[in-house]
């Protein structure tokens, strides 16, 4: 017997058996879905991590500042440099002019501080520039480039720069790279702890379904069936129970990340987990729909090699 | 065909097992054994059917010692040897005609000859208007017609009925015993492990007693024997 046949044999005696078994294979796609839920879940979670660990990291910055006297141009001189550096996200450069504001601004309220300012009749704010590192691990790289020597002329830039700020900020920096490895950690533990277990779960809902047959097993086995003949059919039913609870998953995802969306959007500092799910729609569908394919082939004939064996 | 040679099945619980058997079984034969409950012919099925292996000597099915029989070497085996058992052993999730159909796939038939052979044997059992039905639709004596015919479909060469009757009524019963015998007349052997003593009367075709697990009598045309009727 060719084996397109054969597979075509399994596959329909696959696809009956769960339209048969209307509880069991109900049941199982219950529980299925309960587990790409929750995978579904630590898919989410993992999201929020890391949008709120990069939103952290984001707020650290290395702010060179500079003599008041500094020409702009070596300036941007500098700033050129340092967005060559390849740990260098972003630069931006706050002139003396925006920095004065800036500070007339932040003391608007502030009548004495800015009747000083006045007196002066000069600018007293130096320039500066803002560095953000791809990673805050390499402000230490990027503060010693500053100090260093390597590529600018070091002689001249000593002279403009007045001081680095990360020096101020480096035991901060360390204790938030620190907290966030320890974040990510955890992430990774929850997130096998909990597939884990549903895992565990999917597998013994599809072991009691089995069970449920194992006089059909039987049967099977003493009208001189071969395995892929009894194995198959059970595989295939595992899968479609997988298909159906991807697809129910995916559907349910949309209200449940609607909703909660509504309330936790400002907690977790502006991620909207409904926009992130329609902008990673395909990739957790495709996630979900081999979870459960894979899950469901996988947990059926580990469950029925028990009765295979005789 | 079959030969039992000098076979011993023990068990722990010694009320089932089987002492120095010797039993030949010719083709074309009908041969009843009857016993009591526990004499040991569930034991002896169970050997020709491979489903475990003697203690000691040996079974045969002409030259293939049975207890050598490994892995796939097993279901070959099995699809040579059609069973009927006293619960009729049916898949209840698929119909009258899946339930036939199915030994012929796992049997590697093609479709052409499923659909063609399904209907025949289920008219040889008198099941024509039930192929759609699903066992739990069906009366004790269809389903067990529903066995003997999923158990003739691939054409072995001997039948093996297990208490086929305990089950049914005595006009299902005669139904049965009458499709055992068709089949016989056709030309395969069969075996019938029974209690029912009209059933053997009747057939006037050989019986093996068995009796504590050991043949006491072996008559070419017998009856059931008087002690023997509960």
């Amino acid at each position: 017997m060719s084996l397109s046949s054969d597979l075509k044999r399994i596959t329909r005696s696959g696809l009956i058996n769960f339209y048969r078994n209307t509880f069991v294979s109900f049941a199982s796609v219950m529980m299925m879905t309960i587990t790409l839920l929750i995978i579904g879940a630590t898919i989410f979670m993992s999201a929020i991590l890391s949008f709120t660990i990069a939103n952290i990291e984001r707020k650290v910055d290395v702010n060179v500042y500079f003599y008041p006297n500094a020409p702009e141009a070596q300036i941007l001189d500098i700033k050129a440099a340092l967005e060559q550096l390849p740990q260098v996200a972003g630069v931006s450069y706050v002139s003396r002019d925006q920095a004065l504001k800036d500070f007339q601004d932040r003391h608007q309220n502030d009548y004495l501080t800015l009747q000083a300012l006045n007196e002066l009749g000069t600018n007293p704010l130096g320039a500066s520039l803002n560095i953000q590192a791809k990673d805050s691990e390499q402000y230490e790289s990027i503060a010693n480039f500053l100090s260093g020597d390597e590529t600018i002329d070091s002689g001249v830039n000593k002279n403009i720069i007045e001081k680095v700020n990360y020096y101020q900020n480096k035991e901060i920096i360390a204790r938030l790279n620190a907290l966030s490895n320890t974040v990510k950690k955890i992430g990774v533990i929850l997130t096998v702890i909990f597939v884990g277990l549903s895992v565990v779960v999917t597998l013994n809902t599809i072991r009691m379904a089995i069970y449920s047959a194992r006089e059909e097993i039987s049967v099977m086995r003493l009208v001189g069936a071969e395995n892929k003949y009894i194995q198959g059919p059970f595989m295939i039913e595992g899968i479609v129970s997988g298909l159906f609870a991807a697809v129910i998953t995916i559907i349910a995802l949309f209200p449940l990340t609607l909703w909660i969306s509504k309330y936790t959007v400002d907690f977790f500092g502006g991620l909207s987990l409904v926009k992130y799910y329609g902008d990673n729609f395909l990739q957790i569908f495709i996630i979900l729909l081999l979870v459960g394919i894979v899950l469901g082939a996988l947990s059926s004939l580990f469950a029925i090699r028990k009765y295979l064996s005789k | 065909m079959i030969y039992f040679n000098n076979v011993t099945k023990h068990y722990s619980d010694k009320d089932l097992s089987i002492t120095n058997v010797n039993l030949t079984i010719k083709q074309g034969e009908f041969v009843s054994i009857v016993g009591h409950s526990g004499a040991g012919k569930t034991t002896l099925i169970k050997l020709l059917l491979a489903e475990t292996k003697p203690t000691s000597g040996t079974v045969f099915f002409e030259d293939q010692d049975i207890a050598k029989l490994k892995g796939a070497a097993v279901t070959t085996y099995r699809r040579r040897v059609g069973v009927v058992f006293q619960d009729f052993r049916l898949l209840p999730n698929k119909t009258a005609f899946e339930n036939v159909a199915f030994a012929m796939e796992v049997a590697g038939r093609s479709d052409e000859d499923i659909v063609t052979d399904v209907p025949y044997a289920l008219e040889l059992v008198g099941l024509s208007n039930k192929a759609y039905d699903f066992p739990h639709e069906m009366s004790g004596g269809e389903k067990q017609r529903l066995a003997i015919a999923r158990a003739i479909i691939n054409q072995p060469e001997v039948i093996i009925a297990d208490e086929p009757t305990g089950n049914l009524d005595p006009a299902a019963t005669n139904e049965v015993i009458g499709i055992l015998k068709k089949i016989n007349d056709l030309g395969t052997t069969v075996i019938l492990t029974t209690h029912n003593k009209q059933v053997v009367d009747n057939l006037g075709k050989r019986v093996v007693h068995l009796e504590n697990g050991r043949i006491s009598k072996d008559d070419k045309v017998g009856v059931y024997p008087t002690h023997h009727t509960k």
